[in-house]
């Protein structure tokens, strides 16, 4: 194993994950790619909601994949800027509207 | 753009002006050590080696290497400092080959190929010969470039010459980046002067199409979504209309290799070519039915092999011995430069070769 957890070379290896779970990794991979097919939103916008959420979910390979796969697609730089601070406005959104739990149970306990 | 792009290659005595020292790259490394396998393997592996023309529809003609732009991506290495330029002795014995030829498509390219001195009594001279489809790939900001080319859509308008022009986005910064400082103002410009006496427009005769490539080390997205993308916009943004969008592979090769090396990128777009290696595509690679000629008369299968000083493999290769027949009786010759045609959808100068 490389002295480092995330290798990009690791990322063109995805495929193989199919090699010690066939049936379930086809499975996963026939999923994955009907989801990105154009339907009732385009592969654009899709690539899009990808980057964002590679973002969210801060996952090294998939930010390298879903940066590429907007540039392909004319994806212009403030466009992909944007969408990551939907992300990032959600994450936070996220963590503050949780301060309504901390504020009802403040409530609930003080007299 | 630093001073140093503004010039060629060539004039810049760079070690990948050398069409041999490119070839060493193409072949060596990843596809010496058998890291990924090279064209000629991978065509083997589906049946498809060697690789035979099939019927010539499309002349090809390299006007020189003259342009006045110098694009980042540039596979011809064109520029204002390259003086390789068609005479016009070459011209008239490329007129008489067109005369017979049973090809229905006239392709001029360059360079920028109104820059060469003849290209107005060249294109006179070729419209007579009645081929069906007669193409000046256009730069479009040479039509801004000096007063006299302003008439060049009047002039296309007169011989019906189908334009097909570069525009590598409909924004200015990723344009001007690839193309240099200024040439998405002149390139708007020109494409209203083109709209303006009817090319591009819908239901119109006069073909204006588009050339999408690349700003980068990555590929092409699905053309008839961009070509979605790039109507919406110039219309909205500009009042702009054209006809097809041509969504072409950035190939390894001259400027762009120089690009994917000094960017260290050069190994992962070519693993990217390779994992998108299409065998459908290769059924209809433009070197199928295309035959490209050189500024100074030679004869290749492509426009990136007469870069790549590739030859056609047969006893004429030049058009002073000039014969179809002799010549449709070849192997194509091929580098690791041609999974840029088979990669994805697949690539060639009228865009996709699938659908």
């Amino acid at each position: 194993m490389a002295n480092n957890y995330y290798d990009p070379a690791d990322l063109r290896k995805f495929g193989n994950i199919t090699q010690w779970s066939e049936e379930l990794g086809n499975k996963f991979f026939d999923y994955y790619g009907k989801v990105f097919e154009e339907g009732a939103l385009t592969a654009r916008e899709k690539s899009l909601i990808a980057l964002a959420v590679s973002h969210t979910e801060q996952c090294p390979y998939c930010i390298d994949a879903y940066t590429k796969d907007s540039l392909e697609r004319g994806v212009t730089k403030e466009q992909m800027m944007e969408a990551i601070h939907v992300g990032a406005a959600i994450k936070s959104g996220a963590t503050l509207v949780h301060g309504t739990m901390m504020m009802n149970k403040v409530n609930k306990l003080e007299m | 753009m630093s001073k140093l792009k503004q010039q060629s290659l060539h004039k810049r005595e760079n070690q990948l002006a050398n069409p041999n020292r490119q070839l060493e790259i193409l072949n060596g490394g990843i596809f010496e050590n058998g890291e990924l396998p090279t064209f000629a393997k991978k065509i083997t592996q589906t049946n498809q080696f060697p690789l035979r023309p099939k019927k010539l529809e499309i002349l090809q003609i390299n006007l020189g290497y003259m342009c006045n732009q110098v694009c980042e991506h540039c596979h011809v290495d064109a520029g204002p400092d390259r003086k390789e330029i068609m005479t016009w002795e070459t011209m008239q014995k490329c007129l008489e080959i067109i005369k017979n030829t049973g090809a229905h498509t006239l392709d001029l390219t360059g360079g920028a190929p109104e820059m060469n001195p003849n290209f107005i009594r060249f294109v006179e001279r070729a419209s007579q010969a009645g081929i069906k489809d007669f193409i000046v790939r256009s730069n479009l900001t040479i039509i801004r470039a000096n007063k006299k080319y302003h008439d060049l859509p009047q002039f296309f308008k007169k011989y019906n010459v189908h334009v097909v022009s570069s525009m590598p986005h409909w924004t200015k910064g990723k344009t001007d980046k690839q193309r240099g400082e200024g040439v998405f103002d002149k390139s708007i410009t020109a494409l209203k002067q083109l709209n303006a006496v009817g090319y591009g427009m819908p239901g119109s005769s006069l073909k204006l199409d588009l050339v999408y490539n690349p700003n980068g080390a990555y590929l092409p997205g699905n053309q008839a979504s961009m070509e979605k993308e790039f109507k919406s916009a110039m219309l909205a943004d500009f009042n702009i209309q054209f006809h097809n969008l041509f969504a072409i592979t950035n190939l390894p090769i001259s400027r762009f290799l120089d690009y994917l090396i000094a960017s260290e990128n050069y190994e992962d777009y070519m693993y990217q070519l390779v994992e998108a290696y299409n065998p459908k595509a290769v059924k209809s690679v433009m070197c199928n039915n295309t035959i490209s000629i050189s500024w100074d008369g030679y004869l290749y299968d492509c426009d990136f092999n007469q870069m790549l000083g590739l030859k056609v493999a047969s006893k004429v290769t030049h058009i002073n011995q000039y014969n179809e027949s002799i010549l449709n009786n070849r192997d194509i010759v091929i580098s690791q430069h041609c999974y840029g045609c088979t990669a994805g959808a697949g690539s060639s100068c009228q865009g996709v070769v699938t659908t």
